[in-house]
C-alpha cells in the first residue's frame, strides 16, 4: 500500500479530482455565503452611485475563464439594471467580443426585458479593439481615437449615452472583468491611477493575490474568481430578495464543486506529507 | 549597422517617450506609438501565418513524430481563415441589404459564430479547466514540509484553503464575533491583505526597478543582445 | 441681444421650464490643471430639491450649457445625475472665455432656471505636467543611478553580484540533455517583443543557445508571437555564431505556434510528451499555462529552470521546476551571465532605486506612526499628506 501511494499514478488523483468536481455538481448541493469587505466595497459604490451614472465595463476575458469570471459578469450587470445605471461594454480580448454579446442578450434583453433598455441610450457594446493597454492609455484621453463608432457601426456623436463622452474621465466607474494580460493592472496603470476614476475588478483566483496590494488606493475591491462572484451574489440578495434563490445564482452553485476539490486538495496535501515523513522515518532517500 | 541603427531607433523613441509623458501637449503620442507596435504586429502575422504553414508542411511531408496534429492543425487554420475572410453564412445587415459582406463576421447563426461557441469554446474551456487536475498532482508532490520555510507554507495554503469555502466558516462557527480574526476565513483575509500584501509589494518593486534598468539598458544600447549579435 | 440668448428666451430646445424646481446654486469654474487648455472644471451646490432618499424624486440631474460670452455657440455640453456636484467640461479651446450655466433637471420636461457663472472663465494651455514632477525627480534618481554605477563599471569598478542558483544550472541542464541524447526546450512566454520580460527572457535565450551550440545539442524554441520568433531566430544564429558553430543553426527549430494561449499551450505540452526533452527553460511571462507547462516537463523528468515576473504564477514555478529566477532575477540574468562590468554596474543602479524605496516606505511609516500618534492638524500629518498626494501622488502613480 505504501509503495502503491509512494509511487502513486497521478491519473487517479486526475480521476479523485473529476469525481469531487463532477458529484457535487449533479447534487446541486449550495452553501451560505457571506460577502467580504473587498466584495462589498465594490457592491457598495455602484449601490451608491446615483441612479443614471456611467460605468464602463471591459471584459477583458474569452471563453477558457468563463467558468470563473462568468458568473459575476451577470451578477455585476445584474446589479446595474436594477439601479439603472448606463453601462458601456468593451472588449481588448480579441476573442472577447461574443462574450459580451452573450451577457447583453442573457442579462439585458432576457432577464430584465420589462425595462426595454436600448442601446444606444441605456448601454452601449463598443466592442473588440486590437492593442492592448495602448487603448487604455488612447481613450484615457480621447475615445473616439479607439472607438469612432460603436460594435454596429453607430457613430458616437450619433449615440445619446456616449454623445457626450469624450474620454475614460467622463465616467463615474470602471469594471474590468480580468483573466490576464491585458487586464486590471494595465487599466489601474493607465486609467485609474493617472485620472484618478473610481475602479474595480472581478480576477481569476490565481490573479487575486497581486492586486490585493492596488486596495484600496487605486482599485476599490476586487471579485476573486468564483468565490468572489458568490459573495457578490450573496450581497445582492441582502439587498434584493429576489434574488436570494440559488438557481439564479449561478456563483453560489458553482462553490459547491469548488469546496470539494479544496478538500480534495487539502487531503492529497496532507497524504503527501504523510509518505513524505514515512519516507524519513524509515531512512529512504 | 545591424544593431547599431535598430538601437538608435529604440533609443531616440524611448527617451522622446519619456519627456513626452511630461508634456500635456504630447501625452498622446503614447497612444500614436503603440498603434505603430500595432501594425507592425499586425503584419507579423503575415509572418506567423506563413511560418505555420511551413512548419506543419514540413512535419507531414517528413512523416515526424506527431504530423497527424499537423494535419489537424492546417485544416483547422484554413477553415477558421476561410469562414472569416469569406463571412460564411453571414446576412445582407439591414443598412447594406444587397451587400453580405458588410455583415458581422460573428454574426450569429453564422460559421464564424459557430466554430467559436461549439469548437473553440469548449476547447478552451477544457484546457483552462485542466489546470484543476495538475494542481492537485502538484499539491500531492511537491508540497512537502521538508524544512521550515515549507512547513510555514503548508499551513498558510491549509488555511487559505479552507477559509475560500465554507468548510472554514463552519469549521470555526462557534468562534465569537469579536475573535473573528480567529476564524479560518478571518485568518484568510489576514494573510491574504497582510503577508501576502508585503511580500507581493516587495516582489513588484524589484520587477520594476528590474523593467526599468533593463528598459535603460536597451536605450543606453549596453544590452543588445535581443537584437541578435552585439557586434556590427 | 445677449440677455434674450441666456434669459428665458433661450430655451432653444423648447422645453418647459417649472419655477417650482430649484436650480443648484453657487456655480463655479476653474481651470483644469496640467492639461493642453481644453478643460474646465466646474463645482455647484446641490438643487434644494435634490433629495436622493425622496419618492419620487424630485430631480433626477443636471444639464451643463457652455456658450461663448457673447451667448452664441450655446450647447449642452454634459449631464450628470442626481446628488453630482462637479462636472469637467473637456470640450473646450484653449484662450477662448465660455459661459457656462447648469440647470436641474425633474420628472419630464421639467426644467429649473439656469444657474449661471458670474463671470468668464478662459482655459490654459500648460507646457508642463508640474503634478508629475516629483516623479520626473523618482525617476532622474533612479536611472541616474543605474547610468552612474554602469559608467562606473566601465572604469573598472568591480560588481559584487550573489550567486543565482538556476543561472549556474544553465550549464548543468544542457550537458544532461547531451548526455541523454534528447532535446532542449526554450519557452520564450506568452508576451511580444514590446514587454521588457520577453527581452529579458530573450537575453537568458542567448546563453542557452550559445551554450547548445558549444556542447553539440538541440534547442527548439516554439514561440506565441511572430515578432519573438524573428528575435529569437536572430539571438539563436548569433549566439551559434559566438560559439564558433554557425552550421549548426538550424532556423526551422525555432518557429511560430499562435497567439493563443491554450492553443501554445496545447502544442507545448504535446511536443514535451512526444520529444521527451532533457532540459526545459521558462524565461518571460506566463499565465495560467505555467503550472500545466512545468508539470508536464516534470512529467517527462526534465531539468526545468524558469523565470518570470509575473508575481502570480511564481508559486506555480517554484513547485514544480528544478530552479525558478524570482522577479528581478528574470531581469538581472543577462548581467549576471554576460559579466559584462557595465550590465554588472546596471545592477547596483537597481540596488539604489531599491534603497529610494526602502526609505520612502521607512519615512512613510514613521510619518504616519507620528501622525496617529499626534493627531489631527499636527505637522505628521501635514508631512503625511504631502508625501502620499504631492510626491507618490496621482501624477507620480501615473
Amino acid at each position: 500500500m505504501f509503495d502503491f501511494l509512494k509511487t502513486l499514478d497521478r491519473r487517479w488523483i486526475f480521476l479523485a479530482m473529476l469525481l469531487a468536481v463532477s458529484l457535487p455538481i449533479l447534487a446541486q448541493k449550495t452553501f451560505p455565503e457571506q460577502p467580504t469587505l473587498h466584495v462589498r466595497n465594490v457592491f457598495q459604490k455602484i449601490e451608491d452611485l446615483p441612479e443614471g451614472s456611467t460605468i464602463m465595463i471591459s471584459f477583458d476575458y474569452d471563453p477558457g475563464t468563463t467558468g470563473e469570471l462568468g458568473p459575476m459578469t451577470t451578477a455585476l450587470l445584474r446589479h446595474c439594471c436594477l439601479k439603472r445605471h448606463k453601462m458601456l461594454f468593451l472588449t481588448l480580448f480579441e476573442t472577447g467580443s461574443p462574450v459580451i454579446d452573450q451577457a447583453i442578450k442573457e442579462v439585458i434583453e432576457d432577464e430584465f426585458a420589462e425595462l426595454e433598455l436600448k442601446s444606444g441610450e441605456d448601454y452601449v457594446n463598443l466592442g473588440f479593439k486590437p492593442g492592448r493597454e495602448v487603448i487604455i492609455a488612447v481613450i484615457g484621453l480621447n475615445l473616439r481615437q479607439a472607438f469612432p463608432s460603436d460594435h454596429s457601426r453607430t457613430n458616437l456623436d450619433d449615440l445619446p449615452l456616449t454623445k457626450n463622452i469624450v474620454n475614460l474621465q467622463d465616467l463615474d466607474l470602471i469594471l474590468d472583468l480580468s483573466a490576464g494580460y491585458p487586464g486590471w493592472k494595465e487599466w489601474v496603470q493607465y486609467a485609474a491611477s493617472p485620472y484618478g476614476i473610481p475602479f474595480a475588478a472581478g480576477v481569476t483566483a490565481v490573479g487575486a493575490p497581486q492586486a490585493y496590494p492596488y486596495i484600496p488606493g487605486q482599485m476599490l475591491g476586487i471579485l476573486a474568481a468564483v468565490k468572489g462572484a458568490a459573495e457578490y451574489e450573496a450581497a445582492l440578495g441582502e439587498k434584493y430578495p429576489k434574488y436570494r434563490d440559488p438557481k439564479l445564482n449561478e456563483g453560489i452553485r458553482r462553490m459547491a464543486p469548488q469546496f470539494w476539490g479544496h478538500l480534495l486538495v487539502i487531503g492529497l496535501i496532507v497524504l503527501g506529507n504523510c509518505i513524505h515523513f514515512a519516507d524519513r522515518w524509515r531512512g529512504t532517500p | 549597422m545591424k544593431s547599431t541603427i535598430p538601437w538608435l531607433i529604440a533609443a531616440a523613441t524611448g527617451f522622446v517617450m519619456i519627456a513626452a509623458y511630461f508634456i500635456p501637449a504630447a501625452q498622446g503620442w503614447q497612444g500614436e506609438v503603440g498603434t505603430w507596435f500595432e501594425i507592425l504586429a499586425a503584419f507579423a502575422f503575415v509572418l506567423g501565418g506563413a511560418n505555420l504553414f511551413a512548419y506543419h508542411l514540413g512535419k507531414i511531408s517528413a512523416r515526424r513524430a506527431g504530423w497527424g496534429y499537423s494535419g489537424v492543425t492546417l485544416v483547422a487554420f484554413l477553415v477558421t481563415l476561410a469562414a472569416g475572410m469569406l463571412k460564411l453564412g453571414v446576412p445582407a445587415p439591414d443598412r447594406y441589404p444587397t451587400n453580405a459582406w458588410a455583415g458581422d463576421f460573428q454574426f450569429e447563426g453564422s460559421v464564424s459564430w459557430w466554430l467559436y461557441w461549439y469548437l473553440y469554446n469548449p476547447l478552451n474551456a477544457t484546457m483552462f479547466a485542466l489546470l484543476a487536475f495538475y494542481v492537485s498532482s502538484a499539491a500531492f508532490r511537491a508540497f512537502r514540509a521538508k524544512n521550515t520555510e515549507a512547513t510555514v507554507l503548508l499551513v498558510t495554503a491549509f488555511i487559505v484553503l479552507l477559509g475560500r469555502t465554507y468548510a472554514g466558516a463552519w469549521l470555526t462557527s462557534s468562534v465569537p464575533e469579536n475573535y473573528s480574526a480567529l476564524t479560518f476565513p478571518g485568518m484568510t483575509a489576514i494573510i491574504l491583505a497582510v503577508g501576502n500584501t508585503a511580500g507581493q509589494r516587495a516582489i513588484m518593486i524589484g520587477i520594476a526597478l528590474g523593467v526599468a534598468a533593463t528598459s535603460l539598458k536597451v536605450l543606453l544600447g549596453v544590452d543588445r543582445s535581443y537584437l541578435g549579435s552585439d557586434g556590427d | 441681444m445677449v440677455l434674450a440668448l441666456w434669459g428665458f428666451g433661450s430655451i432653444e430646445s423648447a422645453r418647459a421650464q417649472d419655477a417650482a424646481l430649484a436650480a443648484p446654486t453657487g456655480l463655479k469654474a476653474v481651470d483644469h490643471p496640467n492639461d493642453v487648455g481644453t478643460s474646465v472644471d466646474l463645482t455647484w451646490t446641490l438643487s434644494v430639491d435634490d433629495n436622493a432618499r425622496a419618492q419620487p424624486r424630485v430631480v433626477n440631474g443636471y444639464e451643463i450649457y457652455r456658450s461663448l460670452v457673447d451667448g452664441d455657440e450655446r450647447e449642452m455640453v454634459g449631464e450628470v445625475p442626481y446628488g453630482v456636484e462637479k462636472f469637467t467640461d473637456q470640450q473646450c479651446t484653449a484662450g477662448v472665455p465660455y459661459l457656462f450655466e447648469i440647470i436641474s433637471v425633474g420628472t419630464g420636461e421639467q426644467r429649473s432656471e439656469p444657474a449661471r457663472l458670474a463671470k468668464p472663465i478662459t482655459p490654459i494651455r500648460q507646457w508642463i505636467d508640474r503634478s508629475r514632477a516629483w516623479f520626473g525627480v523618482i525617476v532622474v534618481l533612479v536611472c541616474g543611478a543605474v547610468i552612474l554605477f554602469t559608467r562606473l563599471a566601465r572604469f573598472g569598478k568591480a560588481t559584487y553580484v550573489r550567486e543565482i542558483a538556476g543561472l549556474q544550472a544553465i550549464d548543468e541542464a544542457v550537458g544532461r540533455a547531451t548526455e541523454m541524447g534528447r532535446p532542449c526546450l526554450f519557452v520564450p512566454g506568452l508576451q511580444d517583443m514590446n514587454e521588457i520580460p520577453t527581452v529579458a527572457g530573450i537575453n537568458i535565450l542567448a546563453r542557452v543557445a550559445r551554450t547548445v551550440a558549444e556542447y553539440d545539442a538541440t534547442l527548439t524554441v516554439p514561440t506565441a508571437r511572430s515578432l519573438v520568433m524573428t528575435s529569437a531566430r536572430e539571438t539563436v544564429q548569433a549566439s551559434c555564431l559566438a560559439a564558433g558553430r554557425p552550421e549548426v543553426y538550424d532556423e526551422n527549430l525555432v518557429y511560430y505556434v499562435s497567439d493563443e494561449q491554450f492553443a501554445y499551450v496545447a502544442h507545448l505540452t504535446g511536443y514535451m510528451v512526444r520529444e521527451r526533452p532533457a532540459a526545459c527553460f521558462y524565461a518571460g511571462t506566463f499565465y495560467a499555462e505555467s503550472l500545466i507547462l512545468a508539470e508536464t516537463g516534470n512529467s517527462v523528468g526534465a531539468l526545468q529552470i524558469a523565470g518570470t515576473a509575473e508575481a502570480s504564477q511564481l508559486p506555480f514555478f517554484v513547485a514544480a521546476c528544478d530552479y525558478t529566477l524570482i522577479g528581478e532575477e528574470l531581469f538581472a540574468a543577462s548581467a549576471y551571465l554576460s559579466r559584462e562590468p557595465q550590465q554588472l554596474g546596471s545592477l547596483k543602479g537597481q540596488d539604489a532605486g531599491k534603497l529610494l524605496a526602502g526609505a520612502l516606505l521607512i519615512v512613510g511609516c514613521a510619518l504616519a506612526t507620528w501622525a496617529a500618534l499626534a493627531g489631527n492638524g499636527s505637522p505628521a500629518e501635514s508631512m503625511l499628506v504631502f508625501l502620499k498626494d504631492t510626491i507618490l501622488g496621482r501624477g507620480g502613480a501615473g
